[in-house]
């Protein structure tokens, strides 16, 4: 069933086009990403889900509203259905964390038994029982964006936006953050919209991602379709160095994948072909739980088409690494060196 | 009675003009500055409501206040005062007095004050009003469960700031028939070449000023909240 679904969305600001052609479908109940650098127009594509941000041109449903249909109050209703979070937390200094999170409810005016309930019931789910009566001051990052949780399920929304939410974080605590926000989606069934940049983000916990660049969606899909692909925009975001290529023979990156990545590959293509391979590099890394892994290997001219061979009958994917002079092949200009968890400090 | 000798002449001074003065300027200062507190408040919902980067921004709505709110700030507060003496007349029939004081520095208080509030809530984080906007909240609740409740400590500062100013707005009003400490260090003191009437009408002043400035830190310090602070109370 489709939760949210974006049809030839664009928004421009002045002149400038700031969003354009965007169609998305999200599903219910998935944890879907949203990632590119700063300023490609991700957070306002997030906000303009949530009516914070208006439109210029194409459909916006969520849960079936039309959303540029909302009047005033209707727009006010509609917000109760979802929650949103913060790079900074968004929280009122003035006020406890008990407060924080009766904010809305006291804005909406429940009766005070029940904000009361509600609000234990989320300290428990965020895990900050002890917290209720301590000013944001006195938090940690992490606790902060736990409060940051609490107050955007107050209403019981259907869906929670996260606006890097974990960016402003140590690697640990966005990990235990991410984590919570996993278990949110399992347990209450909330469908989850996280805009970032870290790649770490995304490979932990969203099932499908869309990578924007420049207001445009440049690739999107299953979060291992994605990487497996290895395609430009992402080799962009993820920065990409030239690799030190050998003068001779033919350099493959392959991508290993599910039954795949368990395999002892390489050292199948060196006996059963009787050839040698130089490995140049190699990384394996989880997305949610499963293992892709990428191998950059160089092998001479000669044997190479008994490689591709091999590589077609094992059902892996390959990539012919362009010559250092320059000579384009088939597949990516260059590959990127150095992983994510590197560059960002997140394990994932 | 003591007759000569400074602490004779302070005494007798101090009983029959300095003490009713230092009244008068107390009263006038206390109704100017609650008048204009909530004059000026309102006035600042406004503007921040209209305002560019506000809730509902709205240029002309905008502009006409903020223009109204600059033209009187415009004026010396002395100028204003004989400026409007027609309307003072109008509305409080008559021109000299404490009454007759209290409508100009109302007047020139209550944009001056909105100015102040209008500056704290522009300080308050935006993503702290997106948030509230993200879960329906609307205006005007934005502006007082958020804005305004997150400014408090900076308005109380904004508040302390205002007394001292309208303070020695006071004084200027006695140049002008206002009465008060300011007409006496100038029609006894300064065109009397009493000194004593002078210089102590000065250091009443002074102490006002401290006295303000002491409670102003005071309630700024009982409007930040934290624990710590709260432990250190218990």
């Amino acid at each position: 069933m489709q939760m949210i679904t974006i049809k030839n969305l664009c928004k421009k600001y002045d002149e400038k086009m700031v969003l354009s052609d965007i169609n998305i479908e999200i599903e219910k109940g998935e944890i879907y990403g949203l990632i590119g650098r700063s300023g490609v127009g991700k957070s306002t594509l997030l906000r303009c889900i949530n009516g914070l941000e208006g439109f210029d041109g194409g459909e916006l449903c969520v849960d079936g509203t039309d959303i540029t249909k909302l009047k005033d109050r209707e727009m006010r209703e509609f917000r109760k259905g979802i929650g949103m979070i913060f790079q900074q937390f968004s929280l009122l200094k003035r006020l406890t964390v008990f407060e924080n999170i009766a904010l809305p409810m006291k804005m909406w005016k429940y009766p005070k038994e029940q904000i009361a309930a509600r609000v234990t019931e989320l300290l428990e789910l965020v895990g900050l029982e002890e917290k209720a009566d301590a000013y944001p001051e006195e938090l940690s990052g992490g606790q902060k964006q736990r409060v940051a949780i609490a107050r955007a399920l107050t209403m019981e929304p259907q869906i929670l936006l996260c606006d890097e939410a974990t960016s402003a974080l140590d690697p640990q605590t966005a990990k235990s953050i991410i984590q919570l926000l996993v278990n949110i989606n399992k347990e209450l069934g909330i469908t989850i919209i996280v805009v970032t940049h870290q790649m770490s983000v995304v490979k932990s916990c969203c099932e499908r991602i869309a990578l924007m660049e420049d207001g445009r969606i440049a690739v999107s899909g299953g979060v291992e379709e994605v990487f497996m692909e290895q395609s430009e925009p992402l080799a962009r975001l993820m920065g990409q160095k030239e690799l030190a290529l050998p003068k001779h023979g033919t350099t493959l990156k392959i991508v290993l994948s599910g039954r795949n990545s368990e395999e002892p590959v390489i050292s199948m293509i060196a006996r059963e072909l009787g050839i040698d391979i130089r490995i140049l590099g190699g990384e394996m890394e989880l997305f949610r739980g499963k293992t892709i892994g990428t191998i950059v290997l160089n092998v001479d001219e000669k044997d190479c088409g008994k490689v591709l061979d091999f590589l077609e009958k094992k059902e892996i994917k390959w990539f012919r690494i362009p010559d250092t002079d320059g000579k384009k092949a088939d597949g990516t200009e260059s590959v990127r060196k150095g992983t994510e968890e590197e560059r960002e400090g997140v394990l994932c | 009675m003591l007759r000569g000798g400074f602490g004779g002449d302070f005494a007798r001074y101090f009983d029959r003009i300095i003490g009713p003065a230092i009244g008068t300027t107390v009263r006038i200062l206390i109704v100017t500055m609650i008048l204009g507190f909530l004059f000026g408040f309102l006035m600042s919902v406004f503007l921040i409501l209209y305002h560019p980067q506000g809730l509902r921004p709205d240029k002309k709505k905008y502009r006409v206040v903020n223009f109204l709110a600059n033209l009187i700030r415009s004026f010396p507060i002395i100028i204003l005062i004989v400026a409007i003496s027609p309307l003072t007349r109008m509305i409080v029939g008559t021109t000299i007095g404490e009454k007759a004081a209290i409508l100009p520095l109302t007047i020139a208080a209550t944009p001056f004050i909105a100015k102040i509030f209008e500056n704290c809530y522009l300080e308050v984080d935006r993503q702290l009003i997106e948030a509230a906007r993200s879960f329906g909240a609307c205006d005007l609740q934005i502006v007082f469960g958020v804005m305004v409740k997150e400014s408090v400590p900076s308005m109380v500062s904004g508040m302390t700031l205002a007394s001292i100013s309208y303070l020695a707005a006071t004084t200027l009003a006695g140049a002008v028939g206002a009465g008060g400490i300011g007409a006496v260090a100038l029609n006894y003191g300064y065109q009397s070449f009493n000194d004593i009437v002078l210089y102590s009408s000065v250091l009443i002043l002074l102490v006002m000023v401290q006295i303000i400035q002491m409670t102003g830190d005071l309630i700024y310090k009982k409007t930040i909240k934290s624990n710590s602070k709260r432990r250190a109370n218990e």
